[in-house]
């Protein structure tokens, strides 16, 4: 039987007393804590990582307002028709149970960085000591003039993936044979450069699995040239013959205004009309890098190229899209690279576990055509304090069919393999 | 079977086989394990081979290499054994497969090496002599294989992407040379491999040798 001495209990006693006046995260904590924000490639990947690689010597939250993710990679298969939603949505549920990481569906509002906590939509807080803010994009929808988050329920963007995703492929899937399509491209830098083709690619596929010869697909970009340009622009003559009209800056002089009831894009040359409206905006950095303070003047957030930490604050690490990563593009496969540099750091930093030096890559695969998929790529590395490409590759004209095709089913291999890399 | 499998043309097949297979008089495990007396073995059950866990359960549960199991397998490998590891997509024509598995139901039959272990990688010299004479850390080779595991999954399943889990060093430490010099080709692998230092590459080549299919 277990006796007390007076000194003992009194001690017990104490103890006890001054656990229940402190604050719930100091009597609680013996790990350190790492918060990761957004529950995308960036996120899910430092949350695993850091969970993973630290053996349960960290306490890891991964704070999300979703239940389950989409990804926004290989959407545009979804509208091809060659995915269906449910193959690219996943849940944070073996996240949780293989790795002990917690997952909390809210909506992060702000950060206190002198408290070091994050607060939530309901207005609790979560304390850390080290932050990962991946928020991916957000959309500035009046940097075109008439569009507004009403109107993308008109005129989808789709550039988050989702409701809005869905909504777009029902309104291509309505399309009728001789009905046009406009889709406005956006300026750099912005989400996935080769998406906006590769999209076009995916609507001019299902048009022509229909027989639809008669109807249109018009791009208007706000750029003149594009991420694979020659490659898209090729496979746009090859498979889709007249199909595809590609306007640059030099043609229609300026996007003025969208009319998303009246289906109308002005321009400078012209106005174009469309019984489908894809306008994809401007971006910037999601709401929560910008309301913490991590963002610069260009709506994204500066960072050190060593390590993915925010130029703005030692302890925040700001990863994937919403990130200045030098020659690195916004893409999930780089917030996935990232997120792992940024992990490795945050490691050594709270468990004296040994740091390397940074290493990043990227590769983007497209799919043109069925079986006919193309891809672009590097390495990077912090040169001069900027993230620089040390190589690069990219596919090129005139390959043969076995290549494209070997390229399209590596692409599929990729995705299930980024995606056990994200979710377990 | 209409007409008689021809092994002429089998053994011309089995060309899409002989990277990592080896079968015949003297046959030795490479990245996949030798082929002698494979009609009528037991499916991952090799001894000292790494296999993954979906072919060793496979073999348990009573799958056993015939020519119709063969068959089967080789149409599409991984719908037949869901989360194996052997990265080959599949042999769709019936007459192939009858072909290749004519030819090794009959070379099959010859007796394996004393000693299975793969050969070192060392005919190539200069480059993989040096870098297999390394001892790579594990633990720095676990961080650089972030870069190989976004494709390579960890579990072992290979899903248009070859698996890279648990092969052995010597195997690696080639390949990834040979990617460096476009003896194999692969744009996204020469861009990883392309500016690896020695110690990088032994970092990996053991790090992924130490792991297991799952």
């Amino acid at each position: 039987m277990t006796q007390f001495n007076r000194r003992q209990f009194a001690l017990l006693l104490g103890g006890t007393t001054a656990a229940i006046a402190m604050p719930s995260y100091l009597r609680a904590q013996q790990k350190p804590r790492v918060v990761v924000i957004g529950g995308g490639a960036g996120g899910t990947t430092a949350a695993r990582y850091i969970a993973k690689d630290s053996k349960g010597e960290i306490e890891v939250t991964l704070i999300d307002a979703a239940e389950k993710f989409t990804t926004c990679f290989f959407s545009n298969l979804y509208l091809g028709g060659y995915r269906d939603f449910e193959s690219i949505t996943h849940g944070y549920d073996k996240l949780e149970s293989g790795y002990g990481i917690k997952k909390i569906t809210a909506y992060a509002k702000s950060v206190d960085k002198a408290a070091k906590t994050v607060t939530l939509a309901d207005g609790s807080t979560v304390p850390y000591d080290r932050l990962v803010v991946s928020p991916g994009i957000d959309l500035i929808f009046d940097s075109i003039e008439g569009y507004s988050e009403e109107a993308a329920e008109i005129a989808p963007h789709a550039w988050k993936a989702g409701p809005q995703t869905q909504l777009l492929k029902a309104k291509l899937d309505a399309i009728q044979d001789g009905q046009q399509i406009v889709m406005v491209a956006p300026p750099n830098p912005y989400r996935c450069p080769p998406g906006p083709y590769e999209r076009v690619s995916m609507m001019a596929h299902v048009l022509k699995s229909k027989g639809f010869t008669n109807s249109k697909i018009i791009v208007l970009d706000p750029k003149d040239k594009f991420s694979k340009q020659g490659l898209f622009q090729a496979g746009w003559e090859k498979y889709y013959p007249g199909m595809v009209e590609w306007y640059g800056p030099d043609v229609h002089g300026g996007i003025k205004k969208v009319d998303a009831a009246a289906g109308t894009v002005e321009t400078d040359l012209d106005t174009f009309k469309g019984e489908l409206l894809n306008i994809i905006p401007k971006q910037k950095a999601g709401a929560i890098a910008a309301e913490a303070g991590l963002t610069n003047d260009s709506g994204f957030c500066p960072i050190d190229a060593t390590s993915m930490r925010s130029a703005n604050d030692p302890n925040i690490f700001v990863i994937g899209d919403a990130s200045i990563a030098g020659a690195m593009p916004k893409s999930g496969f780089s917030a996935n690279s990232q997120a792992k540099v940024a992990a490795m750091i945050i490691r050594s930093e709270l468990t004296n576990s040994k740091a390397f030096p940074a290493k990043y890559a990227n590769t983007c695969w497209s799919l043109i055509e069925t079986n006919d998929g193309v891809k672009v790529g590097g390495q990077y590395e912090p040169k001069d304090g900027k993230i620089e490409a040390t190589n690069n590759f990219v596919s090129q004209n005139g390959e043969d069919e076995a290549v494209r095709k070997a390229t399209y089913e590596e692409s599929e291999g990729w995705y299930k393999g980024i995606t056990a890399d994200m979710f377990g | 079977m209409a007409s008689e499998p021809d092994p002429v043309r089998g053994q011309e097949l089995f060309k899409a086989c002989i990277r990592c297979h080896e079968v015949g008089e003297g046959a030795k495990n490479k990245v996949g394990p030798h082929l002698d007396g494979l009609i009528g073995r037991a499916a991952g059950s090799l001894d000292g081979f790494n296999y993954s866990g979906a072919l060793k359960s496979a073999g348990k549960d009573g799958l056993v290499w015939t020519a119709e199991t063969l068959d089967q397998y080789i149409t599409k490998p991984r719908e037949f054994i869901k989360g194996n590891r052997m990265s080959y997509l599949g042999m769709a024509k019936t007459e192939d497969r009858a072909d290749l598995i004519g030819w090794l139901e009959t070379i099959s039959r010859a007796a394996p090496s004393d000693d299975v272990t793969p050969d070192p990688a060392s005919t190539i010299v200069g480059f993989a002599e040096s870098v297999l004479a390394l001892e790579g850390d594990p633990a720095f080779g676990e961080y650089l294989s972030g870069d190989c595991v976004t494709c390579h999954q960890v579990s072992g399943n290979a899903d248009g992407i070859p698996s890279i889990i648990g092969i052995p060093k010597d195997y690696f430490v080639r390949a990834l040379f040979e990617y460096k010099n476009n003896i194999r080709q692969n744009e996204v692998m020469k861009s990883r491999v392309v500016n690896l230092s020695n110690e990088e590459i032994a970092a990996l080549a053991a790090y992924f040798e130490t792991l297991q299919p799952q």
